[in-house]
């Protein structure tokens, strides 16, 4: 376990020695600058034209407005966590076995799963801090211009810490066998596909489509990031607009918890897998 | 029997259709400075990284200080130099070796007398807060000389410790092996210059295609084995034939005479001899073989391709 931690600070001061950190602070308070300035221009503009309609429905169009907003700007989040996941471990393994760093780490009187260990913890945290971060700007940003705030908050920015690290222990398993740039062609890849079969679930679920549907699923269980994002859109839609299904965001066909907790299940074979990879192969 | 440093027995890697270690049987005790010697490719390398854990062997075994391979406490007491000498080169001189002395668990108080006195020891201490990214190749091989033996290994695998260093440079490493040996440190060195294997080494073995096909003791090529040329005239073919009372490898054409001598003290005797049998001896050369003649010779001049 000490050699784990010592191998995940490491790594984490290795992410802020190469200045993946300080790109991830700057352009992530950028994006909420830009956001927030969106969110204020689209939401002083509903404002403006509600007043006139009597005050239940103005709160009405604005909250789901703040709703939609908000639910958008995390979609943006989750994208970015997603890229940041698949880029921090994609060369991590790969790189150092064909610079030779690793050499003198493994040589070490360690177990080479504290090696695997240590990365992946080093970026889990990473990822929750920049989560935390951008999730949280959001989240504040809407509240103190609208005083809004969704339901279930906390297990949306959960489910979507689960689908960063997913793809993030995703990715570490590929990284401890290919090279990095075959891990982002894969990576990105099923994440594409997942997506694509995300949408066709859904609108096969307008169109009553059983067919549709259960091509969603089978990408999901390929690849369970859209499901998971889908659940927490779901977890954070309000009852009006689910009902009325106003924004590409409202989700009709919810992957169940079982889903849920398949992609955890998921991500324990893929960490368990690049444990089980890198111990067996020569560097 | 005592304990060996290192004892293998058959060890064989196979990578795909190349066989890369053909069971390698080896023994070295430990305190002992021995050179690994052979061609490029001739599975050096992987013969060290078998041993160090960082390829796994296709057949054979092998143990370290005792210990059967992949034993974690044993690990503590092993250093290592690796051929490409990369690192992470975001940290500082300083953080590199704090990092290698807390993976191998050294003790806080003692790691940092120890960091101290090696970043002293490679010359390396004015730049202790410097990035390894800004260190030459030269820089960077001796930080990870120091890194080799922050923990006081007793048996420490130097890969082509100075192929990239200055006449100085060299001088260090043959110092630091030279204390290694004195502290009873046994070191593993895989080398091409045979000219530092010659001054730093007690023992050689050579490699060829995976295989040991020589092994000896450095202090018995010293002065012992050298070939003599002679040129005199009017030998006889008797006078020829009682050379083989001295030496082997016997060759006469016409006025020039050569043989293989394993003493010093022969040379002036077949000068005695010579010269009582009324022969008018006009030169006597004696040369010794190097670690170079043995090597071409044994390895072929081929290089073991």
């Amino acid at each position: 376990m000490k050699k784990i931690l010592i191998l995940a600070r490491m790594t984490f001061r290795e992410a802020i020695r190469r200045r993946i950190v300080l790109t991830g602070l700057v352009l992530g308070i950028l994006f909420l600058v830009v956001y927030s300035i969106g969110f204020r221009m689209i939401f002083t503009q509903i404002r403006n034209e509600t007043i006139a309609e009597g005050t239940a429905f103005a709160r009405v169009a604005q909250t789901e407005m703040s709703n939609f907003l908000l639910v958008a700007g995390l979609y943006a989040v989750t994208f970015l966590s997603v890229a940041m996941g698949a880029l921090l471990s994609a060369d991590t393994l790969s790189g150092e076995i064909s610079s030779g760093t690793i050499q003198t780490i493994v040589a070490k009187p360690l177990r080479r799963s504290d090696v695997v260990l240590g990365k992946w913890l080093a970026f889990a945290g990473l990822l929750a801090l920049y989560l935390l971060l951008m999730s949280g700007g959001i989240i504040v940003s809407v509240y103190l211009q609208a005083g809004y705030q969704p339901q279930n908050l906390l297990s949306g920015v959960l489910l979507i810490y689960l689908e960063a690290l997913l793809v993030m222990t995703f990715a570490l398993a590929c990284s401890s066998t290919m090279p990095a740039l075959a891990t982002g062609g894969m990576v990105f890849g099923l994440y594409g596909l997942a997506f694509i079969g995300g949408w066709i679930e859904q609108i096969g679920t307008i169109f009553n489509n059983q067919t549709a549907v259960q091509v969603g699923i089978a990408t999901s269980l390929l690849f369970p990031t859209e499901a998971l994002w889908r659940r927490a859109t779901f977890e954070m839609q309000t009852t009006l607009g689910a009902a009325l299904q106003m924004t590409p965001f409202v989700t009709l066909s919810v992957p169940n918890l079982l889903m849920v907790l398949y992609a955890v299940l998921y991500l324990l074979v893929a960490l368990f897998t690049a444990v089980r990879v890198f111990q067996h192969r020569d560097l | 029997m005592s304990v060996q440093a290192i004892e293998t027995e058959q060890l064989r890697k196979v990578f795909g259709d190349h066989t890369a270690v053909e069971g390698l049987t080896l023994r070295v005790a430990q305190g002992e400075v021995f050179g690994f010697l052979g061609p490029n490719g001739a599975g050096k390398t992987t013969f060290i990284k078998m041993l160090l854990g960082l390829v796994m062997p296709t057949s054979g075994t092998a143990s370290l200080l005792g210990a059967p391979l992949g034993n974690r406490e044993v690990m503590t007491r092993v250093g290592f130099l690796p051929e490409h000498f990369r690192f992470q080169e975001w940290l500082t001189a300083s953080e590199f070796l704090s990092l290698h002395g807390e993976l191998l668990g050294m003790e806080a108080q003692a790691l940092r007398s120890r960091r101290e006195a090696l970043l002293e020891r490679v010359g390396l201490a004015p730049f202790r807060n410097k990035q390894l990214r800004t260190f030459s190749k030269g820089m960077l091989q001796r930080i990870g000389l120091a890194q080799a033996v922050m923990n006081h290994p007793a048996l420490v695998f130097l890969d082509e410790p100075t192929s990239g260093l200055d006449p100085v440079g060299r001088r260090l490493v043959r110092d630091i092996i030279r204390e290694l040996r004195n502290e009873g440190t046994c070191v593993f060195l895989n080398s091409h210059l045979l000219s530092e294997i010659e001054v730093t080494c007690d023992r050689v073995a050579f490699i060829r295609h995976g295989e040991v096909v020589r092994s000896l003791e450095l202090d018995a090529l010293d002065g012992s084995e050298s070939v003599v040329t002679i040129r005199a005239a009017g030998l006889t073919a008797r006078m020829v034939a009682e050379m083989a009372r001295w030496g082997q490898d016997v060759q006469a054409n016409g006025e020039e005479l050569t043989l293989t001598v394993h003493n010093e003290a022969a040379i002036a005797e077949i000068n005695r001899y010579l010269v009582a049998q009324g022969v008018d001896v006009w030169a006597i050369s004696p040369r010794r073989l190097s670690l170079e003649d043995l090597f071409i010779e044994t390895v072929g001049k081929d290089g073991g391709l």
